[in-house]
C-alpha cells in the first residue's frame, strides 16, 4: 500500500522559483571556499535562540517539495563533518558559547548564513535582557536571509549564494 | 655426541634454575637480588629453549634414567620427546620476558614482602614445570607436578597481606589438590599391575584394558588436567589466584601452567592410552565450547583488568579443547590428516595463548605498577603517559581478539578450518556437535574482540578518570624489553606460521590414530589444510596490509589538504570536557550484559537519599550492581556449606578426653589386624 | 602476469565503484521519497570536497585517532581485493578465504571502535559499545553461513565456491544457499549500518551506532572512513551477488567474458541496490535491544542452512 501511494505520487519537486531580494551578502567569499564547495555542501543547523518558525521553514528544505539535496546540500550531525553553518534566532546568553564553539569545531573553509531577522536584528526580541545581539556579533556571517520566518526557496537561495551556485548579488 | 650435547643442556637448565633458587636466598641487597632471580631463570629458560629446539629439530627423542635418586617407583626417568619439547619451549619462551620483567616489577616489593623467597620460588617453579614434561614416569611426573603446585601456590601468596590473595590462595591449594587426587588414580588405575610405573610400560598396558577403565581413566584424567588447565566448571580458581599473584607469576601461571593441563591430557589420551572411541572428542569438544563462552562472557563484564583476562585464559584454554577434541574425534573416526591438522591447530593457539596472554598480563602489571590500580573504571588517559606499554598492550589486545595478520588469527583459522570436514562426516551426531562447535567459537571471537576494544580503550584512551591515572608514569626499563620481546613474539609468530606449522605436524606424527609421516600442511608461504582447497597465507596478508596502508598514506599525503587544527572534542558545544563524561567499562558492556542478562543475572541495588524536609529533594542515589558468576553461587557455595556442615559433625570426635583417643586406637587397631587377616585368607 | 593485471583491474574497479554505489542506493531511497535527489555520483563530489578541508584532531585524541582512518581503509580495500568481482581464478585467491575476508573486515571495526572511545566524548563510546556489541553477534551467523557455502563447495576458498554454483547451477536453488543467502542478507544490514539496524542519515546520536564513532573526524580522516564504508557496502553486495548468483563471472581471462563479468556484476550491484533501497523505505529503525533478537534469527537461518547443506550432500 505504501509504494502504490508512491508511485502515484511520483515526482513532487519543484523548481526553485522566487528571486535574491531577501538576500545580503555579508562578507567577500573566501576563493578556497568557492573552488571547494561548489558541488557539495555539507550544512549543520545551529538554533541560536530562535522561536523554531526559521527551524520549520528549514526542516521543509529536506523535503520533497524543496528538495536541497539535488543541489549536493546535505546536513550532518556534527560540525566537524560541516562545511557551513545555518545559523537562526536573536543569540541568547546561554547559546553565545555554544554557538562559538560550534564554528570553533567547524574546519576551514566555512561558511556561515543565518537565516531570519532575528539573526540579524534580533527581530521582536531586541533590547531583551536575555539576548546577545546580532549573529555577527558571534561568528563572522557570509550571508544573512530576511524574513519572519523566510521561506525555504529564500532560504535555499541564500546557501546557494553562499557556495556560488544561484548567482550573486 | 647428540645425547651427550642434550644431557648437557638438560643439566645446564636444571642447574641454573637451582642456581638462581639458591642465589636468590642469599642475604643481599634488593637489586642484586632481583637481577640474581632474573639471571637464573634466564639462564634456565635459554638453556631449556635450546634443549626443546634440538629435540624438535634433530626429531628424535631423548632419554634419562636417575634411579639412584628414589629407589621406589623406578626412580626418576626422563625422556624429552616432540610433544614435551614443545611445552618446554612454550615454557622457555615465557619465562625469559617474565623473569626479566620480574627485576623492574618486583622493586615495589622491596621491605614490604620476602624478594628472596619470591626469586627461590620463582626458579623452582620453573624448573618444576620444565621436569614435568620431562618425566617419564609416573612418579617423576606426581612428584615434579605437586612440587610445581606448591612453589606456585607459595607464589601466588606473595602480597599475603591482602585478604583477597590469602582467600585466592586456599581457592587454588584446593582446587589444585582434587586435581592432583584425580591424576593420581588414574595413573594408579592405568599402571599395570606388579609392572613399572614407566610411561613405556604404561603405554603397553593400556592396550589390553576393558574400554570400560579406558574410558574412565579418560574421564578421571580430563577432569584432573582440566582443574589445572580451567576447564569449566573447574575453572574457579582461575579468577581468584591469576589477579592475585604478582604480574609475571600471573603471566607464567596463565600462558605456561595452565598449558600443562592441556599437555597431561595430550600425554595420556594420545600418548599412553592410543586411539579411543569418539565420544572422548566430543567430551573434550562440549567442554572446551563451555569454558570458552564462560569465559569470554564474564571477561566481558569484569572491571578488573587482571580478572578480565584471567577469564579470558578460561576462554583460550576451552578454544585449545576444542582442537584437542576435535583431533582426538577424527582419530578415532579413522582420518589422521584431519587430526593432525585439528591438533597442531590447538598446539599453536596454546603456544600463541601463552605469548599473548603472557604480554597482557606483563602490560596489566606496568599499568598496575604506574597507578596503583586494576580497575579499568578509575584509570584512562594512560597512551600518552605510558606510551611502550600502551602499544605493546595494544599488539597484545589485537592478536588476541584474533585480528588478521597476528599470531591469534592464524590459529583461530586453523582451528575453523579444522572443524570444517567434520561437518562432512558421515558419522552421527559428529555433525550437530561440529556446527553448534563452530557457532561456539565464532560467537567467541567476537566476544573476545569486543572485551578486548574494551580492555584497551578503557584502560588506555581517552582522559584520566582519576589521579592515579593522571600522575603515571612509564615502567622501568627491564619491564619495557620483556614486554617488546614478547610483542614482537606475537608478529613473528603470525608471519612465520608457515614455519611453524610444519614443526608442529612432525612432532605430532607417529602418535596413535596420526599419520606416521606428517602430512604436508604448507606450500611456501602458504597454509594448506589437507583435504580442501582452502589455503591462507599471513605473511603476504600483511604485506598485502602494509602495502594498503602505505599507499593509502602516500595518496592522501599528496593529493589531500594538509591543514591541521588542534581543538576541543566535539560535545554538542558543552563547556569543559571532564574524564565523567566518558564511557566506563561498566557501560562499555552494558548492551551485552542486556543481551546475556539469563545467564548473568545482575543483581542491581538503588538506594535514594531524599532531604528530611521533602521527599522530593534527593540528595543523593547510590546504584550498585552485581554479576555472581554462576558457577560459585550455584554449584560451589552449596558444595563448601556441604562440606563444611559434614566437617563440624565430624568435629565431635574431637572431644579432647584422652580416654576417648584411646578407645579410637584400639577400635582401630582391632579393624585393620580383622581386614589384613580377612585379605590374607582371601589370597 | 594476467593474472596480476586482472587483480589489479579489479582492485580499481571497486575503489572506483564504491561510492557510485552508495550514490546509487541514495538516489532510489530519494526516488522513493518522491523527490529529485543527487545525482549518483554525488558522493564523488563530496569524498573531494573532503579531502580538499582541514582537519581537526581533539586535544585529547592520541595517535591511535590519526592511524584509525587508514587501517580502517586498508583493511577494507584489503578484503574487497580478496572478493571475486570479475574472475574465478586469480592469484590472490590462495592468500585469504572466506574467512580471512570476514576477519579483515572486523579488524577495521576494531580500529574504528577503538577510535571512537579515544576522543573521550560519550557519544564515541556510545557507538562504540554498540557497534562491538553488534560486530560480536553476527560473527556465529557469518561464520556457519560460511560453512552452509563451503559444505557444499568443499572448502572456504572464494574461487572455489563460486566454481561449484558455477559447475552445477542447481545447487544455487539448493535450500543451503537460499537460507545462508538470507542469513547473510540480515548480516549485511547490520555490519553496513543499514535500516533497520541504524539508520546511515540520522542525526540523532542516541539512535547512532555507526556514525556516533565518526563524529569526531574531519576532513581526509572522514573521507577515508566514508570511502572505506562505501567499499565495506559494496563488498557484501558483490559477495552476495557474485557467491549466491555466479553467472557472468569470466572463468577464463579472456577479454569477452571479463567484459560480461563487469556488466553481470553492475548489473547484480543494481539489483541488491533496489532491493535495500526499498527495504530501507518500506521498514522503521529497530530498537537496540531489539537488534540482537533479529541477528538471532539469522543465526538459526543459518544453522538451518548448514543442517540443510549437510544432509542434501
Amino acid at each position: 500500500m505504501l509504494f502504490s501511494k508512491i508511485f502515484r505520487t511520483g515526482l513532487v519537486t519543484e523548481p526553485l522559483a522566487g528571486d535574491d531580494a531577501a538576500i545580503s551578502v555579508a562578507r567577500e567569499l573566501s576563493a578556497r571556499a568557492r573552488r571547494l564547495l561548489g558541488r557539495a555542501v555539507a550544512i549543520r543547523e545551529v538554533d541560536a535562540g530562535s522561536c523554531n518558525g526559521c527551524e520549520l521553514e528549514i526542516s521543509g528544505l529536506t523535503g520533497p517539495v524543496y528538495d536541497s539535496e539535488r543541489f549536493g546540500i546535505h546536513f550532518v550531525a556534527s560540525p566537524r563533518h560541516a562545511d557551513l553553518l545555518l545559523v537562526t534566532g536573536p543569540v541568547t546568553r546561554n547559546m553565545e558559547v555554544p554557538l562559538r564553539k560550534t564554528w570553533e569545531a567547524t574546519p576551514e573553509p566555512k561558511l556561515v548564513v543565518a537565516v531570519g531577522d532575528c539573526a540579524r536584528t534580533c527581530g521582536v526580541f531586541r533590547g531583551g535582557y536575555g539576548v546577545v545581539g546580532s549573529v555577527d556579533r558571534v561568528v563572522p556571517v557570509d550571508v544573512f536571509v530576511d524574513g519572519c520566518p523566510p521561506e525555504p526557496a529564500e532560504i535555499l537561495r541564500g546557501i546557494l549564494t553562499a557556495v556560488e551556485r544561484g548567482g550573486r548579488r | 655426541m647428540t645425547l651427550e650435547t642434550t644431557a648437557c643442556l638438560s643439566a645446564y637448565m636444571v642447574l641454573a634454575y637451582l642456581g638462581g633458587a639458591f642465589a636468590a636466598l642469599l642475604p643481599l641487597r634488593s637489586g642484586l637480588t632481583r637481577a640474581l632471580t632474573a639471571g637464573g631463570a634466564i639462564a634456565g629458560a635459554g638453556a631449556g629453549i635450546a634443549l626443546a629446539a634440538r629435540v624438535l629439530i634433530a626429531g628424535e627423542p631423548f632419554a634419562l634414567t636417575v634411579p639412584a635418586l628414589l629407589t621406589v617407583g623406578g626412580g626418576v626417568a626422563l625422556r624429552l620427546d616432540g610433544l614435551g619439547a614443545f611445552f618446554l619451549l612454550l615454557i622457555g619462551v615465557v619465562a625469559a620476558p617474565a623473569a626479566l620483567y620480574g627485576v623492574g616489577y618486583s622493586a615495589a616489593y622491596a621491605g614490604r614482602y620476602s624478594l628472596r623467597w619470591l626469586g627461590a620460588m620463582l626458579n623452582l617453579f620453573l624448573l618444576t614445570m620444565s621436569l614435568v614434561v620431562l618425566a617419564d614416569n609416573v612418579l617423576t611426573f606426581l612428584l615434579t607436578w605437586e612440587a610445581m603446585s606448591l612453589a606456585s601456590y607459595f607464589l601466588v601468596m606473595t602480597e599475603h597481606e591482602r585478604p583477597d590473595t590469602v582467600a585466592a590462595g586456599g581457592w587454588y591449594l584446593a582446587m589444585t589438590h582434587v586435581g592432583l587426587a584425580l591424576i593420581l588414580v588414574a595413573f594408579v588405575l592405568l599402571s599395570p599391575a606388579g609392572g613399572g610405573g614407566g610411561f613405556a610400560d604404561l603405554r603397553a598396558a593400556a592396550a589390553t584394558l576393558s574400554p570400560a577403565l579406558r574410558g574412565v581413566v579418560f574421564v578421571l584424567a580430563v577432569l584432573g588436567f582440566g582443574s589445572k588447565a580451567g576447564l569449566v566448571p573447574l575453572h574457579v580458581w582461575l579468577p581468584r589466584a591469576h589477579p592475585a599473584a604478582p604480574s609475571h607469576v600471573s603471566a607464567l601461571m596463565s600462558g605456561v601452567m595452565v598449558k600443562l593441563g592441556v599437555y597431561g591430557i595430550l600425554r595420556v589420551a594420545l600418548d599412553l592410552l592410543g586411539v579411543g572411541p569418539a565420544w572422548w572428542g566430543a567430551l573434550l569438544i562440549g567442554l572446551g565450547a563451555a569454558s570458552a563462552l564462560v569465559g569470554v562472557l564474564y571477561a566481558l563484564t569484569e572491571d578488573d583488568l587482571k580478572r578480565l583476562l584471567a577469564y579470558s585464559s578460561v576462554e583460550n584454554v576451552g578454544l585449545v579443547f576444542i582442537g584437542v577434541g576435535a583431533g582426538l574425534l577424527f582419530a578415532s573416526l579413522g582420518e589422521p590428516a584431519a587430526a593432525t591438522l585439528a591438533l597442531a591447530a590447538a598446539l599453536y593457539h596454546a603456544l600463541n595463548h601463552g605469548v599473548f596472554k603472557a604480554l597482557l598480563f606483563l602490560g596489566a602489571g606496568a599499568v598496575a605498577h604506574a597507578t596503583g590500580s586494576r580497575d579499568m573504571n578509575r584509570l584512562g588517559g594512560l597512551i600518552g603517559r605510558l606510551p611502550w606499554t600502551a602499544a605493546c598492550f595494544l599488539v597484545g589486545a589485537l592478536a588476541i581478539g584474533g585480528l588478521p595478520p597476528f599470531n591469534g588469527f592464524v590459529s583461530e583459522w586453523l582451528l575453523f578450518q579444522s572443524l570444517l570436514p567434520a561437518i562432512g562426516s558421515g558419522a552421527p551426531l559428529v555433525a550437530p556437535v561440529m556446527t553448534l562447535a563452530v557457532g561456539a567459537l565464532a560467537l567467541t571471537a567476537g566476544l573476545a574482540a569486543a572485551a578486548f576494544v574494551k580492555a584497551f580503550g578503557i584502560t588506555f584512551l581517552a582522559l584520566p578518570r582519576s589521579d592515579e591515572a593522571r600522575a603515571a608514569h612509564e615502567a622501568p626499563v627491564t619491564m619495557r624489553v620483556a614486554m617488546v620481546v614478547l610483542a614482537a613474539l606475537c608478529a613473528l609468530l603470525g608471519l612465520g606460521a608457515a614455519f611453524v606449522l610444519p614443526v608442529l605436524g612432525g612432532l605430532l606424527a607417529g602418535h596413535a590414530g596420526l599419520p606416521r609421516v606428517a602430512p604436508a600442511l604448507t606450500a611456501g608461504p602458504l597454509l594448506l589444510p589437507p583435504g580442501g582447497g582452502a589455503s591462507m597465507s599471513p605473511s603476504l596478508l600483511a604485506i598485502g596490509l602494509l602495502l594498503a596502508l602505505a599507499g593509502a598514506w602516500l595518496a592522501v599525503r599528496v593529493g589531500a589538504a594538509r591543514g591541521l587544527r588542534v581543538g576541543d572534542t566535539w560535545g554538542c558545544g558543552r563547556i569543559g570536557q571532564t574524564a565523567r563524561m566518558e564511557y566506563t567499562s561498566t557501560a562499555y558492556a552494558e548492551p551485552l550484559r542486556r543481551v546475556f542478562a539469563e545467564l548473568y543475572r545482575p543483581t542491581e541495588d538503588l538506594t535514594i537519599d531524599v532531604h528530611p524536609e521533602s521527599r522530593y529533594f534527593v540528595q543523593s542515589r547510590t546504584y550498585r550492581s552485581e554479576i555472581v558468576p554462576w558457577f560459585e553461587r550455584y554449584v560451589y557455595a552449596p558444595l563448601v556449606r556441604w562440606v563444611a556442615a559434614g566437617a563440624a559433625h565430624t568435629r565431635a570426635i574431637q572431644s579432647g578426653s584422652a580416654h576417648a583417643y584411646l578407645a579410637y586406637l584400639v577400635v582401630a587397631l582391632l579393624a585393620l589386624l580383622a581386614i589384613s587377616l580377612a585379605w590374607s585368607a582371601s589370597l | 602476469m594476467t593474472g596480476w593485471a586482472i587483480e589489479i583491474a579489479q582492485a580499481a574497479l571497486v575503489l572506483a565503484l564504491a561510492p557510485g554505489l552508495v550514490g546509487v542506493v541514495r538516489w532510489l531511497k530519494a526516488r522513493l521519497q518522491s523527490r529529485r535527489g543527487a545525482p549518483p555520483w554525488q558522493p564523488y563530489y563530496e569524498l573531494r570536497k573532503l579531502f580538499g578541508k582541514d582537519v581537526i584532531v581533539s586535544s585529547n585524541a592520541s595517535w591511535l585517532f590519526r592511524l584509525a582512518p587508514y587501517v580502517v581503509f586498508a583493511s577494507t580495500a584489503a578484503a574487497a581485493c580478496l572478493v571475486p568481482s570479475l574472475a574465478v581464478t586469480r592469484p590472490l585467491d590462495a592468500v585469504g578465504d572466506l574467512l580471512v575476508l570476514v576477519y579483515l573486515l572486523l579488524l577495521g571495526t576494531v580500529f574504528l571502535s577503538l577510535a571512537g572511545l579515544d576522543p573521550g566524548s560519550a557519544f564515541g563510546g556510545m557507538g562504540s559499545s554498540r557497534e562491538m556489541t553488534v560486530a560480536a553477534l553476527a560473527e556465529p551467523t557469518v561464520a556457519l553461513a560460511i560453512f552452509a557455502l563451503a559444505l557444499s563447495a568443499g572448502s572456504t576458498n572464494l574461487g572455489q565456491i563460486v566454481g561449484r554454483t558455477l559447475a552445477d547451477p542447481a545447487a544455487a536453488l539448493s535450500p543451503g544457499h537460499l537460507l545462508a543467502f538470507a542469513a547473510l542478507f540480515v548480516v549485511m544490514l547490520a555490519e553496513t549500518g543499514r535500516l533497520p539496524v541504524d539508520n546511515p542519515a540520522t542525526h540523532l546520536e542516541l539512535t547512532m551506532i555507526h556514525e556516533a564513532m565518526v563524529l569526531e573526524y574531519s576532513g581526509r580522516y572522514l573521507a577515508l572512513i566514508e570511502w572505506a564504508a562505501a567499499l565495506k557496502l559494496l563488498v557484501f553486495f558483490a559477495l552476495l551477488g557474485n557467491l549466491f548468483v555466479p553467472w557472468g563471472v569470466a572463468a577464463v581471462a579472456a577479454p569477452a567474458p571479463l567484459a560480461l563479468a563487469l556488466g553481470s556484476l553492475l548489473l547484480k550491484l543494481a539489483v541488491i541496490a533496489v532491493v535495500v533501497a526499498v527495504l530501507e523505505t518500506r521498514v522503521a529503525k529497530l530498537r537496540l535491544f531489539r537488534v540482537p533478537e533479529l541477528l538471532s534469527v539469522s543465526f538459526v537461518l543459518a544453522l538451518l542452512a548448514v543442517t540443510s547443506s549437510f544432509l542434501g550432500r
